[in-house]
């Protein structure tokens, strides 16, 4: 009898978890026992679990692979597993209307993955399943035959830049530590991904921590550290578990701890949990945190790779760009050097979000056009509506408009247009989204987040918010534009840090191309995308009125009257412009302007 | 409380620990950090109560009150955001009949949190109950779920 290789992945980021991965996963076990496959054909059967597949919003995504013919499965819940069994497995016949379509091919093939090249692949769980793909390779290459200022030059050659914002060369960094006189010296993992709506870095340490400790082995001998941190957001309980786990099973390994990979070089890492401050990103506020301290930066310099943690000399590196190390040093710099744009190399994962059809983790080439992302990849606007702008880079970025589609992905890029490249937060706006609305939800955040200890960010951001409420309640005053741009310009000049100069980048960015929609607020009090409430007024359209009372009841506020066969009536007086009634009512006759 | 205040102390003192990891620990064990064990520490340690406040309330983790039973966090990330989660979050109010600043329902039943970014955008907008992950929620089906968990309550009463 011919004995096949099965091999069934299920998908367990924290996407496949919450549309319930780990039942599907238990179901497989159970069926497959049961089926008797695991008895005749043992250990070459495998049912495992993976990190994030990039799109979320199909899951429970299962591969199974029989032999080296892969099929993928989307939506897969716990009670479909026996029908994939039966019929896949033991009579050889796919199941044809659950699995992928092309627009799943579509979504991958623009896209080039050398960070999240295993994840989804690998169980993130299992180190033997990274060292099956050539993991710890690049590290035990490193250690035994190069010297340091090799792997800060091949670096250096590959021209990774720094993929938590500000895109500083790693490489020379690295360098930068190297000199710094000192015996001790630190490494640290930037992994507090603070930025609301971006989700790179959790995906990158569930999918494959391995990845990034092994990146941290080869820059600690680069610079000549024997101490690391992780410090990672308690918010993201999965990644802290998966992360834990790695780095006791490459200790009992040998690949962390004194003398390791059987060379003279010692190195250990520790994991620290951020306890929610987005400030915390800025390297000299997350030094304070790892020390215990309210995490509040201080002026710059001198810079960590000078004096950081403990006063010592202290490199921080985020996790994307520790995990492309050991790709980089495999396959040589020339390789990666080969993606990308003349000063922004390689690939960049992005979390491409909002009202697009396939939401998810990417990775692309640096360079690639907006357009080739947003509809190449994430197959347009979910609404069927058009683009209207595109979010990059979180509350210290900006929004690009739709005519701007064609501009190219890179650090300069979008820089020139008010943008950032940031950590990698892209999210897709189309008509419905009000673009001061969006203004204001960043810079509330970053009025939140702002750590008090200067008075341009503290107070500058405040005054920000203020301004803006007004407008989105419809109280905007006329000069209320030329406010937000003198406040723009004081707090980005005089700012401490990156959160305070980068603050006012939403406001600005959008009253450079959406200025019209600014006006429409101040002056005509209305909000075009109908998003602001206090601009909004409701009423019910008598002739389309079914009188069913759907809205009668969704009603919080009993602002609605009517009676069966009787059209229904708002009465504006007690409305609290919620929406609920145009919501839920399937004749579209609530009409709000 | 106090078996409990001294093996952290412990801990923290053999594991050469941080107020933030100390901090950590405490709300671990307390559901938030309570004012008895700030003086606790205070004293043992000999480092200012003050000092302590400053860190619990620089840092979004830290709870200086007990939490509802059952938690219900809205996540107001960006995407989540765009997708309309305040509107989740309003109507999750009003059925909680939260008003104003008010967190906890009265009946000490439910907490109603907003936290930045769960990392889940892909499945916008996401809502944690009790540890749940609810993606791609709805109003609707949200005031189900905190309905059935209300009358499941009720039952064990």
């Amino acid at each position: 009898m011919k004995r096949n290789n099965i091999e069934i992945r299920v998908c367990m980021g924290t996407g496949g978890v919450a549309s319930g991965g780990a039942e599907v996963l238990e179901a497989f076990r159970g069926e497959v026992e049961k089926a008797g496959i695991t008895a005749t054909v043992k250990e070459r059967c495998s049912v495992h679990q993976v990190g994030c597949r990039g799109l979320c919003a199909r899951d429970v995504l299962v591969d199974v692979a029989v032999d080296s013919e892969r099929i993928t499965y989307q939506y897969i819940k716990a009670d479909m597993v026996p029908r994939i069994v039966q019929e896949h497995l033991l009579d050889n016949r796919p199941v044809s209307e659950w699995r992928v379509g092309e627009d799943y091919d579509r979504f991958h093939q623009k896209q080039v993955k050398v960070v999240l090249a295993d994840c989804g692949r690998i169980d993130p769980e299992e180190i033997d399943a990274y060292l099956a793909v050539g993991g710890y390779e690049a590290a035990r290459d490193v250690l035994t035959n190069w010297r340091p200022e090799e792997v800060i030059e091949e670096i250096k050659m590959s021209g990774l830049r720094g993929r938590g914002g500000a895109g500083f060369p790693t490489g020379l960094k690295w360098e930068l530590a190297r000199k710094t006189p000192g015996d001790t010296k630190y490494i640290i993992c930037n992994a507090d991904e603070g930025d609301p709506g971006a989700f790179m870095d959790r995906a990158v340490i569930e999918g494959n921590p391995h990845s990034v400790i092994e990146g941290m082995i080869i820059g600690a001998f680069a610079f000549g550290s024997h101490h690391g941190y992780v410090y990672i957001r308690a918010e993201y309980p999965l990644a802290v578990e998966r992360l834990k786990l790695a780095i006791a099973r490459a200790r009992e390994r040998g690949f962390l701890g004194s003398g390791i990979f059987g060379t003279a070089f010692d190195f250990d890492i520790k994991i620290k949990l951020g306890a929610g401050a987005f400030v915390c990103g800025e390297e000299t506020a997350l030094i304070a945190s790892i020390e215990g301290q309210r995490g509040m930066p201080r002026p710059k310099p001198p810079f960590p790779v000078n004096r950081g943690l403990w006063q010592k000399p202290t490199v921080i590196n985020n996790v994307e760009t520790l995990a492309n190390i050991p790709s980089i040093i495999r396959r040589g710099c020339g390789w990666y050097a080969g993606y990308g744009t003349e000063k922004s190399r390689g690939t960049k994962v992005f979390a491409l979000t909002g009202k697009i059809k396939n939401p998810g983790l990417i990775e692309v080439p640096m360079g690639i056009t907006l357009r080739e992302i947003i509809y190449d990849i994430g197959g347009g606007t979910d609404s069927g509506k058009p683009v209207k702008a595109v979010q990059t880079g979180g509350p210290s970025g900006g929004c690009i408009p739709a005519g701007m589609l064609d501009l190219n992905v890179d650090y300069e890029s979008l820089a020139k247009v008010g943008s950032i490249v940031g950590s990698g937060g892209m999210i897709v706006l189309d008509e419905d989204n009000c673009m001061v609305n969006m203004a204001r939800y960043f810079v509330q955040f970053t009025q939140e987040e702002s750590c008090g200890k200067c008075v341009p960010c503290r107070v500058g951001t405040k005054r920000l918010l203020e301004t803006l409420d007004r407008i989105t309640k419809g109280h905007g005053r006329e000069d209320d534009i030329t406010r937000l741009e003198d406040l723009a310009a004081g707090i980005k000049a005089l700012s401490l840090c990156g959160l305070g100069q980068t603050a006012p980048n939403p406001v600005l960015s959008t009253l450079k191309y959406f200025r019209e929609e600014y006006e429409a607020h101040i002056i005509h009090k209305k909000c075009p995308a109908k998003v602001c409430k206090g601009l909004l007024t409701y009423r019910i359209l008598e002739d389309k009125c079914k009188a069913c009372g759907a809205c009668l009841r969704a009603c919080p506020s009993g602002a609605i009257t009517g009676e069966k066969k009787v059209p229904h009536k708002i009465d504006p007086a007690k409305c609290v412009r919620c929406g609920a009634c145009f919501e839920v009512c399937k004749f579209q006759s609530v009409d709000r302007e | 409380m106090e078996t409990t205040l001294r093996a952290i102390v412990k801990n923290h003192r053999e594991s050469g620990g941080n107020i933030i990891s100390l901090l950590q620990d405490t709300q671990e064990a307390f559901g938030y950090i309570p004012r008895e064990a700030v003086q606790y520490f205070a004293d043992e340690l000999g480092i200012a109560s003050s000092r302590f406040y400053g860190v619990a309330t620089f840092y979004a983790q830290f709870r200086l009150k007990p939490r509802g039973k059952h938690v219900v966090t809205a996540c107001c990330g960006t995407a989540c955001h765009v997708k309309g989660a305040e509107r989740l979050l309003n109507s999750m109010k009003l059925e909680l009949k939260l008003e104003g600043d008010a967190d906890m329902t009265a009946d000490g039943q439910f907490t109603l949190e907003k936290v930045n970014c769960v990392g889940a955008c892909g499945i916008a907008p996401v809502v944690i109950v009790d540890k749940k992950v609810l993606g791609k929620s709805t109003a609707d089906k949200l005031v189900k779920e905190i309905r059935s968990i209300r009358s499941a309550s009720h039952e064990k009463k």
